[in-house]
């Protein structure tokens, strides 16, 4: 993570680190074992957890590789890899001695992997002798019949130590992989699982293009990727994945070097690239992409305005839906003959600029009271401020103005200039106007971010009280933010009442601020890349909050795996996954002083700065 | 200005810088109480351009406090600041700031994650006027107030000499050393483009050498910047080389003023430093 | 020493200042005219000020006024109940634990199957009095399991990192719970078994239900051995000493991990019996019971003054009162119709108009040195 923005620091700065003896390993039964039962433990109560959630069924329809392996089987075995992979992490400090991975490695990760396989052991027997469904609503023969294999009890109670034992091993023996070897078994792995989890996507997109008989041999009848072409891909994407070793990161490395002017063209020309690619792509998809891609752009265009709030200025807007209601609602209001008080049918450009200015004045209306807030008190009254525009909806007091629980329905179209008319039945169209929006979004993340007022951003965000004395007006500049961030949500709320046609409170709930946070985080605070990635990752796979994935067997699952993995990202990496600079600055500062410290003992600035004469 | 020596001071303290003109900076009865604390009791203190005055006295004495009152991060319980002839009650600490009254911190408070240039540039924001417009459409004038910014910020970092320019640009301001931050301080009150500068303790964890250069520093920032200097400073001997005058506080008043010759042998300020009891030269 | 100088008495400063005190004005305003309104109706249902507030005013009987405060009180209690975890956990590490409320949903899931099994038993109705004491320890103890894992897995890791990283962690927290509850035991409402004749009735002369005169009964006790504990022994003073200054209460001999861990077990607790307490009253549990009562009961702890026990109670109570009468006593009588579809947004409103108007809360706070700004 250090290494984004600087080298790992020198060997030999501190000097005589520079020999270093061969690591020796260790015998296989010195185990840690306290750490290996409590890792265990651990993994067998998560196998638990999942056979519980009923996700090994209920995913066991969707077919990973035809016929080995189903979804329902794989998130059984993925706990135990974990564990197995885990367990032979060492923790290297300074003056302990480091061991070489090898066979202590995998009995460790088979060990432990038994033990997390132990758990579906143990919950088989459970499973046969007592009866919980009362609570447990997934206590079902079913789940018994999936542990065993459709054999009998005892079966599934060895089959899954071995299983566990067989999956803890290899990923001790990841463990005692080369880096290169590591990182082509991983490509392998995940060329397979994307291609069985962009099935429907490239099934759709070679329709199209007229190339069902790739697909046809890729996938197996009836969903999968057959077990011969994964194979065949497992194989490429590993010869790829060694001759094209550390080619990418090369690349990068040199668009990072290029002169300012050289520099943005490479970007530019990337971006004209991607958008291109985005423009075209489009063209040959069928409706189940684009409603996808409409999908994960309408959330782009709103993980954009909640990270000009978040990532930019700081404030944890726990509330956002609020905007995106208020942007959907108005433009209903304004466009939809059904609107129950008043309904002056504007066209959609016209209202758009009413909805811009409603929903920045409501934006102003809810920033003034909570902006002097402490961060975390405003985090809750926004998320008030949320709930309280969702029940206003809802009542039966302005169900005369906004259709209380009915909502507004018929709502027409997005028309453009009276060119066209963008609604939900053409999910192209609606992506295409998304794609503008999002331009849009984009642009002003990226100016706003560069200027005088994205510079006060920063500077409050860092230390709000310093910015204050320093001449920075906080609480104009963070309003502002609050408004910037409100308005990019009318965009979305406006296409969104356009795309669905029908407004209803319950499309507002709390759920989606959180699903939108989760996004903006898990692509990375303040980082525009990381955020619309983080929409395509997660909104993509699992689907938004009533919106499916490509994964739509996870919708029952998808809120979960949100929670899990908001806590996972802020424990194992805060910063997303495309960082910022900046905020991997904020989260790693520590770590790098020290890098910086280390580096600094070469050219120490204070004795020479000593010496140097001062020039004016 | 004569009439203000509420203390009882001799009136000879002003007399060095008692040219008539009305003073740039000047404190009216000034207090601050933290509940029933006093941390300044009817202060009356004024600065006159291109001065540097050094607020000496023991710990708890008020010193921080009025650099706080001043630049209105705490609540002044009574009396007026006057600046430029006109009272800065009641204004925000940003407004203090656009009034031309820079500070720094006695426990650095750099904006330690962004780069040395950013921390000088985003210091400008009251002398600069672009918004989000210019931003947006990138227009001339925003375009010549960005280069505008930059090349203010890289003339104030260049007053350093070698130490703040070239790769340190684009460091972020956490790798500094300790004596830089300090520098990189004073370089973010300086691009304000204030007419008064408070320092605290400028010269506070720095060793003799760099001490030295930063004392020679501060006599150059009046006489080729033009600013005026209020300095808070524990170490004598830099009180001794910058200072035009020396007010000693304690207790929240003023106890003595004057050049440092006559406020180092005035028994009242051996007094306040060393307690009461201990023999008087 | 440095705090945010705000202008006290003088004029305000900007606009943001010029709206925030048109908003107070506004707000007192309209409590002010609402209750006017509410006394005239009562006074006389005819009277052209309450016609003009309202045509349709038609006024509350005493005993109607008198049934919405009793409630109010009862459901305050819980709040004060689950508040004082909250509190307790703001003035001891100085984040806001958003999946508390679930710790509480989770109390009141365990007594939804704890004693439907009793009743499957036929223990619930031949001794209520003993399976309830039964239902409370087992819930109160899965409670504090879980508040303690959760402050392991997801909160220690955290401990010194940026205030608002803990803060979004535990939205996760609360997120996953929620869906774990989803996924395991299904989404429906799941209902408490059938509670004996006496907790139904209407008691005494002012005709109390039995449960709510059992909630606050349960709930004062609990509240007195809280403040017993946290006052007059070590364990509390401990506790007292880390939310005051962990480093220096480290220095001093106290085991701060430990403290941290009782902290979250003793807001646990409470939050596992304040999820019987649910129980009793509501007897139905859903996956969200835990989010709105959450969001409350921190509310209550914002209005008491957070760090303060007493505080998080007198707050709980004012929140129940308030969301209970508040949509009659001042939306009913200024003519908003359909008013108890308002309860949330009143007690959202109780908290945003508490901290424009004192953000301390009504006995101020105790909070760690740092964050006193």
């Amino acid at each position: 993570m250090t290494g984004v923005l600087l080298p790992p620091p020198e060997t030999g700065a501190m000097g005589g680190r520079a020999e270093t003896p061969p690591a020796p390993s260790r015998a296989v039964l010195a185990q840690d074992w306290r750490r290996l039962v409590r890792l265990g433990a651990v993994g067998a109560f998560a196998q638990v957890f999942i056979a519980l959630s009923n996700m090994p069924v209920r995913l066991d329809e969707r077919v990973v590789v035809k016929p080995v392996l189903s979804l329902g089987y794989l998130t059984l075995l993925v706990v135990p890899f974990a564990a197995g992979y885990r367990v032979g992490h060492q923790i290297k400090r300074e003056g302990m001695p480091v061991y070489a991975a090898g066979a202590h490695e995998v009995a460790g990760g088979a060990a432990c992997g038994a033990l997390a396989g132990g758990g579906l052991s143990l919950l088989a027997v459970l499973l046969a002798n007592f009866d919980l469904r009362e609570p447990l609503v997934n206590w079902s023969p079913m789940l018994a019949e999936l542990l065993a294999f459709g054999n009998a009890t005892w079966f599934a109670v060895v089959v899954w130590l071995l299983i566990g034992a067989a999956i803890g091993a290899v990923g001790g023996i990841l463990r005692t992989l080369g880096p290169r070897t590591r990182r082509a078994a991983v490509t392998m792995a995940l060329a397979v699982a994307g291609a069985a989890v962009m099935e429907p996507l490239v099934v759709d997109l070679a329709e199209g293009m007229r190339l069902e008989a790739l697909t046809d041999r890729l996938y197996a009848r009836r969903g999968g990727v057959n077990w011969t072409s994964a194979l065949g891909l497992a194989a490429g994407s590993g010869v790829l994945a060694v001759l094209g070793r550390g080619r990418i990161r090369q690349a990068r490395a040199h668009i990072a070097s290029l002169e300012g002017a050289k520099r943005n063209r490479a970007n530019s020309g990337l971006i004209v690239l991607t958008g291109a690619a985005l423009i075209i792509l489009p063209l040959f998809a069928g409706k189940l992409t684009n409603e996808l891609l409409a999908n994960v752009g309408l959330f782009v265009l709103l993980a954009l305005g909640l990270n000009v709030v978040v990532g930019l200025a700081g404030i944890l807007d726990l509330g956002y839906v609020a905007f995106f209601a208020v942007g959907s609602y108005s433009a209903a209001v304004l466009t939809a003959a059904t609107s129950p008080r008043i309904n002056p049918e504007l066209p959609w450009l016209v209202a758009l600029i009413a909805v811009v200015i409603i929903t920045g004045l409501v934006g102003l209306f809810i920033g003034a009271p909570v902006i002097r807030m402490r961060g975390d008190y405003l985090a809750i009254v926004t998320l008030g401020f949320g709930e309280i525009i969702r029940l206003l909806f809802l009542s039966d007091w302005l169900s005369g103005w906004f259709g209380g629980s009915q909502g507004i329905t018929k709502i027409p179209g997005a028309g453009i200039f009276g060119l066209t008319s963008v609604a939900g039945t053409d999910p192209r169209r609606v992506f295409y106007l998304v794609l503008a929006f999002c331009a849009i979004a984009i642009y002003v993340s990226w100016r706003l971010e560069r200027s005088r007022l994205g510079r006060a951003w920063t500077a409050v965000r860092e230390d709000e009280t310093v910015a204050e004395a320093m001449g920075i007006n906080t609480v104009n500049v963070k309003l502002l933010a609050f408004v910037v961030g409100a308005i990019l949500g009318s965009f979305s709320g406006a296409i969104f009442s356009a795309k669905v046609g029908s407004v209803f409170p319950n499309s507002f709930l709390i759920l989606v601020s959180i699903v939108i946070l989760v996004v903006v985080i898990f692509g990375g605070m303040g980082s525009i890349v990381g955020v619309i990635a983080g929409s395509a990752v997660l909104i993509g796979v699992l689907g938004g909050p009533k919106q499916p994935g490509l994964l739509a067997e996870f919708s029952e699952f998808k809120l979960l795996i949100y929670g899990a993995l908001l806590i996972w990202m802020m424990l194992a990496r805060p910063e997303g996954l495309i960082p910022s600079v900046r905020r991997s600055r904020e989260l790693h500062q520590e770590e790098m002083a020290q890098d910086a410290w280390l580096r600094g003992q070469v050219e120490d600035d204070d004795g020479s700065g000593a010496q140097a004469a001062p020039t004016p | 200005m004569t009439a203000t020596n509420g203390n009882g001071l001799a009136p000879g303290a002003d007399a060095a810088n008692g040219t008539g003109r009305r003073p740039l900076l000047e404190t009216r009865g000034l207090s601050v109480d933290f509940g029933g604390l006093h941390a300044l009791d009817g202060l009356d203190f004024e600065v006159h351009e291109g001065e540097i005055v050094s607020v000496i006295g023991p710990n708890g004495a008020g010193k921080t406090t009025l650099f706080n009152a001043i630049t209105a991060t705490v609540e002044r319980s009574a009396g007026d600041i006057l600046f430029e002839g006109t009272s800065l009650l009641g204004l925000d600490p940003n407004r203090v700031t656009a009034r031309g009254i820079a500070r720094t911190f006695q426990n650095v408070r750099l904006f330690a994650n962004m780069t040395v240039l950013e921390n000088v540039m985003v210091s400008q924001h009251c002398r600069t006027r672009q918004h989000a417009f210019g931003a947006l459409f990138y227009t001339p004038s925003f375009r010549r107030e960005e280069a505008e910014i930059r090349r203010r910020a890289e003339k104030v970092l260049g007053f350093f000499g070698s130490r703040l320019v070239g790769y340190r640009f684009d460091q972020p301001a956490f790798t500094l050393s300790y004596a830089n931050r300090r520098r990189l301080e004073i370089a973010r009150a300086m691009a304000t483009q204030p007419k008064l500068i408070l320092l605290d303790e400028p010269v506070a964890g720095m060793n003799p050498v760099e001490s030295a250069e930063l004392t020679g520093m501060i006599g150059r920032l009046r006489d080729e910047w033009g600013f005026a200097i209020v300095v808070i400073e524990h170490q004598m001997d830099v009180v001794r080389e910058v200072s035009d005058r020396v007010v000693v506080l304690d207790h929240g008043t003023k106890i003595a003023e004057g050049d440092y010759a006559d406020v180092s042998t005035d028994p009242r300020v051996i007094e306040a430093y060393l307690g009461q009891g201990t023999e008087t030269s | 020493m440095i705090g945010r100088g705000r202008a006290k008495g003088g004029a305000p400063r900007t606009g943001v200042d010029r709206f925030l005190t048109f908003m107070r004005v506004a707000i007192l305003t309209l409590v002010a005219v609402g209750i006017l309104a509410f006394i005239w109706q009562e006074i006389d249902t005819d009277n052209p000020f309450a016609r003009w507030a309202n045509p349709d005013a038609t006024g509350l009987t005493g005993a109607q006024f008198r049934g919405l405060i009793i409630s109010g009180v009862a459901q305050g209690c819980m709040y004060g109940l689950i508040a004082l975890g909250y509190s307790m956990v703001y003035g001891v590490l100085g984040f806001i634990n958003f999946a508390h409320g679930e710790v509480f949903m989770v109390g009141a899931m365990t007594g939804m199957i704890t004693s439907n099994k009793l009743a499957d038993a036929g223990l619930w109705e031949s001794n209520f009095i003993g399976s309830l004491v039964f239902i409370v320890i087992v819930s109160m103890i899965v409670c504090t399991l879980v508040a303690v894992i959760m402050e392991r897995v997801a909160y220690r890791p955290l401990r010194g990192s940026p205030r608002l990283i803990p803060l979004i962690t535990s939205i996760g927290v609360s997120f996953f719970i929620q869906n774990a509850s989803i996924v395991l035991l299904g989404p429906a409402a799941k209902a408490y078994p059938d509670v004996p004749d006496w907790v139904k009735d209407k008691h005494t002369f002012i005709q109390i239900e039995g449960s709510r005169i059992l909630v606050v009964v349960v709930a004062a006790v609990s509240m007195g051995v809280l403040w017993y504990l946290v006052e007059h022994t070590k364990g509390g003073k401990a506790m007292r000493a880390v939310a005051e200054d962990a480093e220096i209460a480290a220095l001093m001999g106290i085991n701060v991990n430990r403290t941290i861990v009782k902290v979250f077990a003793v807001g646990g607790a409470m939050a596992g019996l304040a999820g019987i307490l649910w129980g009793i009253l509501f007897r139905s549990v859903i996956h969200t019971t835990g989010f709105l009562p959450g969001i409350k009961a921190f509310s209550a702890a914002v209005v008491g003054g957070i760090g303060h026990l007493g505080g998080a109670m007198a707050g709980g109570l004012s929140i129940g009162v308030a969301e209970s009468v508040g949509p009659l006593l001042i939306l009913e009588p200024l003519g908003v119709s359909g008013v108890s579809q308002l309860r949330d947004a009143v007690a959202f409103s109780v908290l945003i108009g508490v901290l424009l108007l004192r953000p301390a809360g009504i006995f101020g706070e105790r909070l760690p040195a740092e964050d006193r700004t």
